[in-house]
C-alpha cells in the first residue's frame, strides 16, 4: 500500500474560511477538491504538502448556468456534471468531446472542472478547451476577487499565476452565437492522458471563418494556445486545406517533449492533424451539420 | 424475480464456480486479509539506482523513529548467512544488497514497525550513500568488452554472459537454408512486460518460538516447493514449516519464485519475535518481481517458391536482469522455447539462446508464457506471416498448407517434442468459417480502392496466428526444478454420508479449481460437485506437489484426482460387492452406480456405499473400513493444446491508432471439464494478448530507470480495447490423459500477440512495412509507417 507523508488537513466551511486556512498554512499547503490528481501524487511521494484544505464543502462552487452573455461554471463542479449539463453542451459541445475522453467514470464523478485548471498539468484536457473557448477565471484572495484570462492562468507546468492563497472560485466563458467547437484527442488506452489533444472553436461567416479558438494539449504548446494559428485562419475560407494549414502553423509552435507516450516528431504530427480535424469538426458544428 | 429450481449437477458442464460465492460477496481471505495478534508490519527500502555500490547505510534515524523496532540490512543477513539466496535458475541473488545494488528498485533494507505508515515513514530517514556505476541498459550491448560486470560478486564471472544454449540439428537446417528457393529473415523483440495481477506479492510471517513452527501466509503458486526451498536454504526442518497460501488475486507465473520479501517478512519474525506483514506496493511490484520475455530474436524461414515450408532458424539474446532466477524446468534453461517449429511440418530447425545479465530486474518465466512459448509462438507466426508477404500468398492458406496433418500424431518435432494430438486443419477451417475470412478479405480490397480514390476510409488489417502449446509439466524424469520432480498428489476421502473432501497441491489463483476439480471428482463418482470440498493451498492439509503453473493444474493434477477418484470407485466396488452378495467381475459402473450385470434394480451409488464402508456390514479382505485413497501423477508426457486465431483491425494512418474490430479464437483444449471457466480463461488470455501487442512495456532509460513501475505508465486493456470476444471449440482428445483433457490456463495469451501484430502489419502493408515491435502504440504504428520503427525496450528519446 503505498501511502503519503504525514501532513495536516483541514477541512474547509466557506470560501472565506478556506482563504483564512490558506493564508494560515503558507506556501506549502494544497488545496483539494476531487483529488485524483495530487492524491496519487502524495501516495507516491512526488508531492509531500504540509497541509491540505478540503473543499469539498463548499458546495456553492458547484453550478453550470448561463449568466447573460456568459457560461459560468463554478469550481467544485465535478467533470461527471459538466459532461452532463444539457446548457453546457448546447453552447460548447467541445466540453462534451474532452470530458468524454478525460479519465474514467470513477475520476469524472469525483475530479473538479477547477481542480483540473489549478492542477495545471501539461496534459491535462479542459486547460486546452478552455483556452479554445477563450475562458476567464475568477480568483478570490483575502483582499477580493480578480479576473484572468485563462490563458494567463498557467505559468509553467503544475504552476498558476494564483497566489498561495487565492482560491479558483469560477470559469466563465463567453458565449457567441454561430459557433461550433470540437474536441480530438488520441490516448494510448481509454483513461489514459493524451499523447496529444487539440479543441477548437470556429464562428463562420458564410464560408469564411471569421473568428477562431485554438487549444492544445500535451504537446508544449505556451498557454495551451495557438494564437499564431488562430491569426492565420482568421477570414481564410472553411476549407480542409485552411484547417491543415492552421494545424501545421499550430505544430510550427509547439514544443512537444518525448516520452512514453511518443517521440516529438509524432507528438507535433498529432498537434498538425488533430487540429485539423478539430476545426473540421467544429465547423460541420458551426454549419449544424453534426451534433 | 425469478425463481430457478437449483439441482445438483453432476459431472462436466458450465456449473457457476464455487468459489465466487465467497468473491462476489467480498469474503475472500488474500494475504493481506491475514491480521494475527501482535502483529508488526515491514517496509522495503528500495535502490533508486541501476547500478551502484553501496559506500554505507546510516539506520539510527530510522530506527529512532517512534513505533520502529527494528531495521534490517544486508549487513545484519550477512551475519546470517542469509544476504544471499539461490535463485530457481541455480544462480544466486541478493536478499538485502551488500556490495552494491544491481537494478532500480533492488532491496536494500527492511523496516519493521509498529504500524505500516511509521514503518514507510522510517524508510526515508535510512541514509545510504551510493557510488554510481556505468549501467547495461540494452542487452545487445551486454556482451560488449567494455561492459561493466554486473555480477562481479561472482568469481567465476567476468563479463555479463550467464549460458548459451542450443537445440535442434544445426548442419541439417543449414543445409535445408543454403538449398531453399526463399528465405525470409527478421529481428523481432517480444519486449519486457510483466503480468501485473491485481493482489502485489506479499507475505505475513509467524514463528512460534515455543513449539518452534514457522507458519508464512504468503502469494505463492507453489507451496509446496516454497516450503522445501525454504528448509534447503534456512536450514528449518521441514515438518516445522507450514506454508499457507489463501486466495491469490492472480498469479500468472509472477508467484512462482521466492522473493527477498518474504525472506524478510520470516527474518523479520525470528528477530522480533512476532508475526510479521510484508506487502509491497504497486509500484515494488512493477520494478523488482518476475518480469517477462525480454527476448531479442533474429528469426529465419525457408521455403520452396509454392510456400512448403523446410526450416526455421533463430538466434535469441535473452536478457535476464541482473540475477538468473527464471522459474523453469531445470534442464530447460530457455523454458520450452525450443518448441519454436510451432505447428508447422518442417524438416530442420536450429535454435540458439544466448542469455544475458544486465541492471534489470530478474525474471523471465510469468505472465502465462507457458515457459517461453509466448515468445516461440510469437517468432514463428511472425516469421510465416512475412513468408507469406514474400511469397505474395493468403497468409491462411500458406499455414493451411503447412499445418501438421492429423495422421502425423502422435508427432515428433525436428527439436524432439511429441506432440500427442491434433487436427490443426479443422480448427483453422473453422475459425476462417466463423471469421467469413474471404468476405474479410473481400472488404479489405475494397477499402483500398477506395482510399485509392481518395476516400478517407481507415485501412484494414486481418491476422492469423495458430499455436500450439506444451503445457502440463513433468513428466518427471524431464522435469524438475532445483532436483524436486514436477508430477502432483491427490487425496481424496469419502465421509459416510457419501461426501467428499478432495486435497490437491496446485493453488488456485483464480481459474476455478475449487470447481473444476470437484466436476473432475462427481464425475467419476456421481457425486454433485457441491458435495465435494476441494482444499488446496496449506502445506498442513494437503499431499505434496510442484504447484500452478504452465497450465499445468488440469493436465497434471486433474489427470491425479481422476487417478484418485477412480481408485475410490476401485474400492468402492469390492464394497459393493459385499452388500450386493456378488463378485467383483459381476458389476459394472453404469449411470453413477455399481450396478450388477444386466440388472438394473441392483445397484449401489456411492453414497451407499461410503455409509456401508463405515457401518458394521462385513468387509471384504482388502478393504479397511473406508474408501479413501492417495496418489501421486507423474504424467507421461505434455498436452499439446492448440488453437487457430483472427484477428480484425482498423488503422488510422495518419494518428497511428490502432482498432480492434473483431477476434475470432477457435481452441482445441481436449476435453472440457467446466466450458464457462474455460471460456473465462480464454477471455483473460485475449486480454492478455491486447496488452502486451497494443501498449505494455517496460522500457529502460539509458541510467536504467523503469519507464513502467505504475499503472498510468503500465497500461492493462479495460474492455473498451477488447471487442466481443468470438469463440469456437474443436475437441481433439488428449489420448494419454486420463480424461482426455489438455491445459488451457495460457492458450489465449500465447496465440492472441501474433493474431493481432499480423493483423496490423497486413493493415500497413501498402507503405511497406513489413515489421514492427510490440507494443503498438499509436506512436510505434506511425514511426514503423514513416520507415522509422521504435526501439520499443528503451525509452522514446
Amino acid at each position: 500500500m503505498q501511502v503519503p507523508a504525514p501532513f495536516a488537513y483541514e477541512r474547509a466551511t466557506s470560501v472565506e474560511h478556506a482563504i483564512e486556512l490558506l493564508s494560515r498554512h503558507g506556501p506549502e499547503a494544497r488545496v483539494v477538491a476531487g483529488g485524483h490528481s495530487l492524491i496519487p501524487m502524495m501516495k507516491l511521494r512526488l508531492a509531500q504538502p504540509d497541509a491540505l484544505i478540503d473543499i469539498n464543502n463548499l458546495s456553492d462552487l458547484s453550478y453550470i448556468r448561463v449568466e447573460g452573455d456568459q457560461l459560468l461554471i463554478g469550481a467544485l463542479t465535478r467533470h461527471a456534471d459538466l459532461l452532463d449539463s444539457a446548457v453546457a453542451g448546447e453552447h460548447f459541445p467541445i466540453f462534451r468531446d474532452a470530458e468524454q475522453v478525460i479519465a474514467d467514470p470513477v475520476v469524472r464523478n469525483f475530479g473538479t472542472v477547477g481542480g483540473s485548471l489549478c492542477q495545471a498539468d501539461p496534459a491535462e484536457d479542459l486547460s486546452a478547451a478552455f483556452a479554445a473557448v477563450g475562458a476567464s477565471v475568477v480568483a478570490r484572495g483575502p483582499n477580493g476577487s480578480r479576473t484572468i484570462d485563462v490563458r494567463q492562468l498557467h505559468a509553467g507546468p503544475y504552476e498558476t499565476v494564483l497566489e498561495p492563497n487565492e482560491l479558483l472560485v469560477e470559469i466563465r466563458v463567453p458565449i457567441r452565437p454561430g459557433g461550433g467547437s470540437a474536441y480530438e484527442k488520441v490516448e494510448r488506452r481509454v483513461g489514459d492522458y493524451p499523447v496529444a489533444a487539440a479543441g477548437a472553436v470556429v464562428w463562420l461567416d458564410g464560408d469564411t471563418v471569421a473568428e477562431a479558438g485554438i487549444g492544445l494539449t500535451a504537446v508544449g504548446a505556451e498557454h495551451f494556445a495557438a494564437p499564431e494559428a488562430e491569426t492565420a485562419l482568421r477570414g481564410r475560407p472553411a476549407t480542409d486545406d485552411s484547417f491543415a494549414e492552421a494545424g501545421r502553423i499550430a505544430a510550427q509552435h509547439c514544443h512537444p517533449q518525448p516520452d512514453q507516450r511518443g517521440p516529438a516528431e509524432y507528438k507535433r504530427q498529432l498537434a498538425v492533424e488533430l487540429t485539423t480535424r478539430a476545426l473540421r469538426r467544429a465547423t460541420a458544428r458551426a454549419r449544424g451539420q453534426e451534433a | 424475480m425469478t425463481v430457478t429450481e437449483e439441482r445438483p449437477t453432476v459431472g462436466f458442464g458450465s456449473t457457476l464456480r464455487k468459489e465466487d460465492v465467497r468473491f462476489v460477496r467480498g469474503k475472500g481471505t488474500y494475504v493481506d486479509d491475514v491480521n494475527l495478534p501482535g502483529m508488526l508490519h515491514g517496509a522495503m527500502l528500495r535502490s533508486p539506482f541501476a547500478h551502484a555500490r553501496i559506500v554505507s547505510i546510516d539506520t539510527s534515524a530510522a530506527e529512532a523513529h517512534p513505533g520502529v523496532k527494528a531495521v534490517i540490512t544486508g549487513e545484519t543477513l550477512a551475519g546470517l548467512n542469509l544476504a544471499w539466496m539461490p535463485t530457481l535458475s541455480y544462480d544466486t541473488q541478493a536478499v538485502l544488497a551488500t556490495d552494491k545494488v544491481r537494478f532500480q528498485g533492488q532491496e536494500v533494507a527492511f523496516v519493521i514497525a509498529e504500524d505500516h505508515y511509521s514503518a514507510r515513514d522510517a524508510l526515508e530517514l535510512i541514509e545510504v550513500e551510493y557510488e554510481e556505476l556505468p549501467v547495461v541498459v540494452d542487452a545487445k550491448k551486454a556482451l560488449d568488452a567494455d561492459a561493466p560486470v554486473i555480477r562481479d560478486d561472482k568469481e567465476e564471472q567476468s563479463n555479463n554472459h550467464i549460458y548459451d544454449w542450443e537445440a535442434g540439428d544445426k548442419a541439417a537446417t543449414d543445409e535445408v537454408f543454403s538449398s531453399a528457393d526463399v528465405v525470409v529473415a527478421e529481428d523481432i523483440l517480444y519486449p519486457r512486460t510483466h503480468p501485473a495481477p491485481l493482489e502485489t506479492c506479499g507475505a505475513v510471517a509467524d514463528m512460534d518460538k515455543v513449539t518452534g513452527k514457522l507458519t508464512v501466509w504468503t502469494t505463492t503458486q507453489a507451496p509446496h516447493a516454497h516450503r522445501t526451498v525454504y528448509a534447503l536454504v534456512a536450514g528449518l526442518p521441514e515438518h516445522k514449516i507450514r506454508i499457507i497460501s489463501p486466495d491469490i488475486g492472480g498469479g500468472f507465473g509472477g508467484k512462482v519464485g521466492i522473493y527477498p520479501g518474504y525472506v524478510l517478512a520470516i527474518v523479520g519474525s525470528i528477530v522480533a519475535g512476532k508475526p510479521v506483514k510484508w506487502v509491497e506496493d504497486r509500484s515494488e511490484h512493477l520494478m523488482s518481481t518476475a518480469f517477462a520475455r525480454d527476448y531479442h530474436m533474429r528469426g529465419e524461414i525457408a521455403a520452396t517458391r509454392d510456400g512448403k515450408i523446410l526450416g526455421l532458424r533463430v538466434n535469441t539474446l535473452a536478457d535476464h536482469g541482473a540475477f538468473h532466477s527464471t522459474a523453469q524446468p531445470t534442464k530447460f534453461p530457455a523454458g520450452f522455447f525450443h518448441v519454436f517449429t510451432g505447428s508447422y511440418d518442417l524438416q530442420a530447425a536450429h535454435c540458439k539462446v544466448t542469455a544475458v545479465y544486465t541492471n534489470k530486474a530478474p525474471g523471465g518465466v510469468a505472465y502465462a508464457c507457458s515457459f517461453r512459448i509466448t515468445e516461440a509462438v510469437y517468432l514463428v507466426e511472425r516469421m510465416v506471416e512475412l513468408l507469406a508477404r514474400e511469397l505474395d500468398m493468403d497468409p491462411a492458406e500458406l499455414r493451411m498448407k503447412n499445418l501438421l496433418r492429423p495422421e502425423q500424431f502422435p508427432y515428433t518435432t525436428p527439436t524432439g517434442w511429441e506432440y500427442d494430438s491434433g487436427d490443426y486443419q479443422k480448427t483453422l477451417t473453422k475459425a476462417m468459417e466463423m471469421a467469413g475470412y474471404q468476405q474479410l478479405r473481400a472488404e479489405q480490397a475494397d477499402r483500398l480502392r477506395r482510399r485509392e480514390q481518395g476516400e478517407n476510409v481507415p485501412l484494414m488489417g486481418i491476422g492469423v496466428s495458430f499455436f500450439t502449446e506444451a503445457v502440463g509439466a513433468g513428466p518427471r524424469k524431464h522435469m524438475d526444478i532445483l532436483g524436486l520432480g514436477m508430477a502432483d498428489g491427490a487425496e481424496l476421502r469419502v465421509h459416510p454420508t457419501g461426501k467428499a473432501v478432495l486435497r490437491i497441491s496446485v493453488q488456485t489463483q483464480g481459474q476455478g479449481h475449487e470447481t473444476t476439480f470437484a466436476q473432475i471428482v462427481g464425475n467419476e463418482l456421481g457425486l454433485p460437485t457441491e458435495d465435494i470440498e476441494v482444499v488446496h493451498g496449506d502445506t498442513d492439509q494437503t499431499p505434496f506437489g510442484l504447484g500452478t503453473y504452465g497450465s499445468r493444474s488440469t493436465p497434471v493434477s486433474g489427470a491425479a484426482t481422476a487417478v484418485v477418484a477412480r481408485k475410490v470407485r476401485e474400492r468402492a466396488r469390492i464394497v459393493a460387492a459385499a452388500m450386493l452378495e456378488v463378485s467383483t467381475d459381476d458389476l459394472e459402473w453404469q449411470e453413477n452406480r455399481w450396478q450388477v450385470r444386466g440388472d438394473p434394480e441392483k445397484a449401489k451409488t456411492i453414497q451407499e456405499i461410503a455409509l456401508a464402508a463405515h457401518s458394521s456390514l462385513e468387509l471384504p479382505e482388502g478393504i479397511e473400513g473406508h474408501l479413501d485413497a492417495t496418489t501421486v501423477y507423474n504424467p507421461p508426457n505434455l498436452t499439446y493444446p492448440f488453437g487457430a486465431y483472427i484477428c480484425v483491425v482498423d488503422v488510422d494512418p495518419d494518428t497511428g491508432q490502432v482498432h480492434l474490430r473483431r477476434f475470432i479464437a477457435v481452441d482445441d483444449c481436449g476435453v472440457r471439464i467446466n466450458p464457462m471457466i474455460v471460456e473465462g480463461q480464454i477471455h483473460g488470455g485475449l486480454a492478455d494478448g491486447v496488452g502486451m501487442a497494443l501498449m505494455q512495456v517496460m522500457a529502460f532509460d539509458a541510467d536504467g530507470n523503469h519507464m513502467g513501475a505504475n499503472f498510468m505508465d503500465y497500461l492493462l486493456p479495460t474492455a473498451k480495447e477488447c471487442p466481443s470476444w468470438e469463440l469456437g471449440e474443436t475437441v481433439t482428445p488428449s489420448p494419454h490423459h486420463p480424461i482426455g483433457a489438455k491445459g488451457v490456463g495460457e492458450s489465449a495469451t500465447v496465440g492472441s500477440p501474433a493474431a493481432i501484430v499480423n493483423a496490423v502489419m497486413d493493415a500497413l502493408k501498402p507503405y511497406g512495412v513489413r515489421h514492427a515491435d510490440m507494443p503498438l502504440s499509436p506512436a510505434a504504428v506511425w514511426s514503423a509507417i514513416q520507415g522509422r520503427p521504435l526501439r520499443t525496450d528503451l525509452a522514446i528519446t
